[in-house]
């Protein structure tokens, strides 16, 4: 895909040969007319010559300068301190930032064509496999420069989440957060509970939840992906991370015999799940936990303790997914890392990458952490000092994990995890032996005409 | 037409020989008719017929919308696993694969059937039955027809909304008035694949009947009284009046709304998509949704969305078909 030989040449822009949208669609009048035929192709040939950079003074020390930047930060919490990250960030740099704000639903499905269109200089996308699928598709900045100077501040695993397939940075991570059970402290020291650490305890705590009248686990899925949480961590604690991720890039088949393991142990637990979880949406699922009608909650912390109120945050506690089998252990979860991209179109490459440089230190982190009590920070060795309990947690499970995945939507190409969640929105609605095998051949079925 | 173009024609042209006359338009004339003729057209050759035609024509290829159309067959690769190719000619495969493939495609097929066939069944008649009966002029009947009326008023995202806090299962209002909230008995309206399809139906008819009914009124209104007069006086009951007298004389009304019901039902989805949050529900499947998820998602198969459009429209073509043909079949007549 990459022919990162060709050098930047000058400062001509690549109009003739980046293909936009509006090129095809006018290349597809053309068909309409049975005209332009040739010209279109000759005008595809070109597309693959694209310059790797148009800007090559990728130095910082640009003084001064606007940049817009595109922000998914939609909530009213992330919103603020995204906020003050980029005061500061214009205070360090000069680059003076104005924040476009858009719903982070909105956002995410129209990424393809804001990135074709007229994006903002920088943007707030996902690492890992999520941000190499439109890196591979030319449709961002490499930011190896950038990288020569903040490397120091990450650890490998974070590093390899921010290339792309091409091994060339795309990506500056901000924070991560990890997806564990939650459950409320007082709850367990009342009913003398105790944090389970194997599949037997769990499902034995969860029988004994169901017996004291609590639902055992907090549980919705109308939103789709947050069950798909559940299939990762099951996969990966039965069948170790290299197959987990083999799987989502289908070198593994999805009627595979691992698959079906998954679902069977998970339908296991599916009668102590909150019922009627595809009618319900996350947040509510949430408040279950929080009013102490349920015993535990499986999701991101980035969710759970976000919707906490101030008051019950403190009694918020969690464990991580206990052992199913002790070839794996514990070593994997899906810890989600965000962070931010520098689009190929971006008009002010050189401020954007100022703006990046900064926000890959361990100060501009801590800075947006200050009013964030559910997400940790990236850079190394990191305790911010606003960190709370949960946090502090958060960074030491993650920091013990052989290898953290990103979560099934941002390890699969976005289409198979869309294909994903109706799958398992029926599993959970019908665990029975021959819905599981229905779902897998579906799911192989959509496979392998979206791997093609 | 003929005769109106010679009114139209100065004095000055009448005294020209008359197979002159008769043919020409003064070049003013011919400017304006080919200016009135000739921007609908464009228009309509822009907007309706080119997306159309390229939607037909992109149905038959494999594109996510970035970079261009290859005008070769698609190969696969297989270099890069998942990663998107540039577009490519893909044939009849889209179609193969929608039929047979793609999970949502026969249950959103069956629910716009289902759709259908409740506001031709149900919501319609329902707000022809408002109508009907605000007409005869019952006390309080600005009231109501104030109150059947709001929802047409309300966007179609908003009752989504709306209906989607009635309907939430733990906190919604319909649980919590049953006493069905807790967390063992509680209905899953909108979850339940069997039962969703169902409820968003009360969210749209909710909004149909209100909208028939302030079109059957309009016409309700302008029925001549003369005519209920003079069926009273023949000894006509109530019934009788309606369907033997009023009804007859709808018959534009009527037709009216038929094309609206089967409109309203084929471009179903604001609600759909609100309450699934884009990623559709089971049970919830519908054509229009389908292709809005694969065209506008994070990646777009605009190929295969495309797909979906075509068969879309074939479907929408049976009753503007049937339409039409009865439109102008009068019109010869």
């Amino acid at each position: 895909m990459s022919d990162s030989g060709s050098a930047p040449t000058s400062g001509r822009p690549d109009v003739t040969t980046q293909l936009s949208r509006r090129t095809a669609l006018k290349g597809l009048a053309g068909v309409a007319g049975l005209a332009a035929a040739p010209a279109l192709v000759a005008a595809c040939s070109s597309s693959k010559k694209s310059s790797s950079s148009s800007s090559s003074s990728g130095t910082s020390a640009v003084a001064g300068g606007n940049i817009t930047f595109g922000s998914n930060y939609s909530d009213a919490a992330p919103k603020a301190a995204f906020a003050s990250l980029c005061t500061s960030a214009t205070s360090k740099t000069g680059v003076k930032i104005t924040v476009n704000t858009t719903d982070h639903n909105t956002f995410q499905n129209n990424i393809s064509s804001y990135l074709q269109g007229t994006p903002d200089d920088l943007a707030t996308w996902f690492a890992g496999y999520r941000m190499q699928f439109f890196a591979a598709q030319g449709l961002l900045t490499p930011v190896d420069d950038v990288w020569d100077k903040i490397g120091g501040t990450f650890n490998d695993a974070a590093k390899n989440l921010s290339k792309g397939i091409d091994g060339k940075y795309y990506f500056v991570p901000l924070y991560n957060y990890p997806w564990v059970v939650f459950y409320n402290k007082s709850t367990f020291s009342s009913k003398g509970y105790t944090v389970p650490t194997t599949w037997d305890q769990f499902v034995t705590l969860a029988k004994q939840m169901k017996k004291d009248n609590l639902v055992p686990f907090a549980f919705a899925d109308k939103d789709g992906w947050p069950a798909l949480g559940t299939f990762d961590i099951i996969n990966m604690r039965l069948n170790g991370y290299d197959y987990h991720i083999k799987l989502m890039k289908h070198e593994v088949p999805w009627t595979d015999k691992g698959v079906t393991a998954v679902f069977n142990q998970w339908a296991e637990i599916l009668p102590y799940c909150q019922k009627g979880a595809t009618g319900r949406i996350w947040q509510d699922s949430a408040k279950t936990l929080e009013n102490k009608q349920a015993g535990m909650m499986f999701q991101g912390s980035n969710q759970v303790a976000a919707n906490y109120s101030k008051a019950n945050l403190s009694d918020l506690d969690f464990f991580v997914y206990p052992v199913i089998n002790t070839q794996f252990g514990t070593d994997y979860m899906d810890a989600p890392t965000d962070g931010f991209i520098l689009p190929k179109k971006a008009k002010n490459q050189a401020q954007a990458k100022a703006v990046l440089e900064y926000v890959g230190t361990g100060e501009a982190e801590t800075t947006f952490l200050k009013t964030d009590a559910w997400d940790t920070g990236l850079a190394n060795g990191l305790v911010a000092p606003t960190y709370n309990a949960i946090q502090k947690k958060a960074v030491s499970e993650i920091a013990k994990c052989k290898n953290v995945a990103q979560f099934m939507d941002r390890d699969t190409v976005p289409d198979m995890a869309t294909a994903m969640i109706k799958l398992i929105q029926s599993f959970i609605d019908n665990p029975s032996a021959s819905n599981i095998s229905s779902i897998q051949k579906s799911a192989e079925a959509q496979a392998k005409t979206i791997f093609t | 037409m003929v005769s109106t173009t010679e009114v139209k024609n100065p004095p000055a042209a009448t005294s020209r020989r008359r197979r002159r006359r008769v043919r020409t338009l003064t070049r003013r004339d011919r400017i304006v008719v080919a200016l009135l003729l000739g921007i609908p057209l464009l228009l309509d050759l822009a907007f309706v017929w080119f997306p159309a035609l390229a939607t037909v024509l992109l149905s038959f290829t494999k594109w996510t919308g970035v970079g261009g159309i290859h005008l070769k067959a698609c190969t696969s690769k297989g270099t890069l696993p998942g990663l998107p190719q540039p577009g490519c000619i893909f044939g009849v495969q889209n179609y193969n694969q929608a039929f047979t493939v793609y999970p949502d495609f026969w249950p959103a097929v069956r629910h716009n059937a289902i759709w259908l066939l409740v506001f031709i069944v149900f919501a319609t008649p329902l707000g022809m039955l408002f109508a009907v009966i605000i007409d005869r002029g019952i006390r309080g009947s600005r009231v109501y027809q104030s109150l059947l009326f709001l929802p047409v008023m309300l966007s179609l995202a908003l009752i989504g909304i709306i209906w989607e806090l009635i309907y939430a299962p733990n906190l919604g209002l319909l649980n919590t008035v049953l006493g069905r909230n807790g967390n063992n008995n509680l209905i899953n309206w909108l979850g339940d694949p069997h039962l969703n399809l169902w409820a968003i139906l009360v969210e749209a008819s909710w909004r149909q009947a209100g909208y028939v009914m302030v079109l059957y009124l309009a016409g309700l209104k302008a029925v001549d009284p003369a005519l209920r007069e003079a069926a009273i006086v023949d000894g006509a009951n109530a019934w009788q009046t309606f369907w033997r007298v009023v009804f007859p004389t709808l018959r534009p009304i009527n037709i009216v709304i038929l094309v609206v019901t089967v409109i309203e039902s084929l471009r179903a989805f604001d609600l759909v998509y609100i309450t699934s949050k884009g990623n559709p529900l089971r049970g919830l499947e519908l054509l229009s949704v389908s292709v809005t998820q694969n065209i506008v998602g994070e990646t777009q198969r605009i190929g295969f969305g495309s797909t979906l459009g075509v068969v879309l429209l074939v479907i929408s073509l049976v009753p503007i078909t049937a339409f039409l043909f009865q439109a102008f079949r009068k019109e010869d007549r």
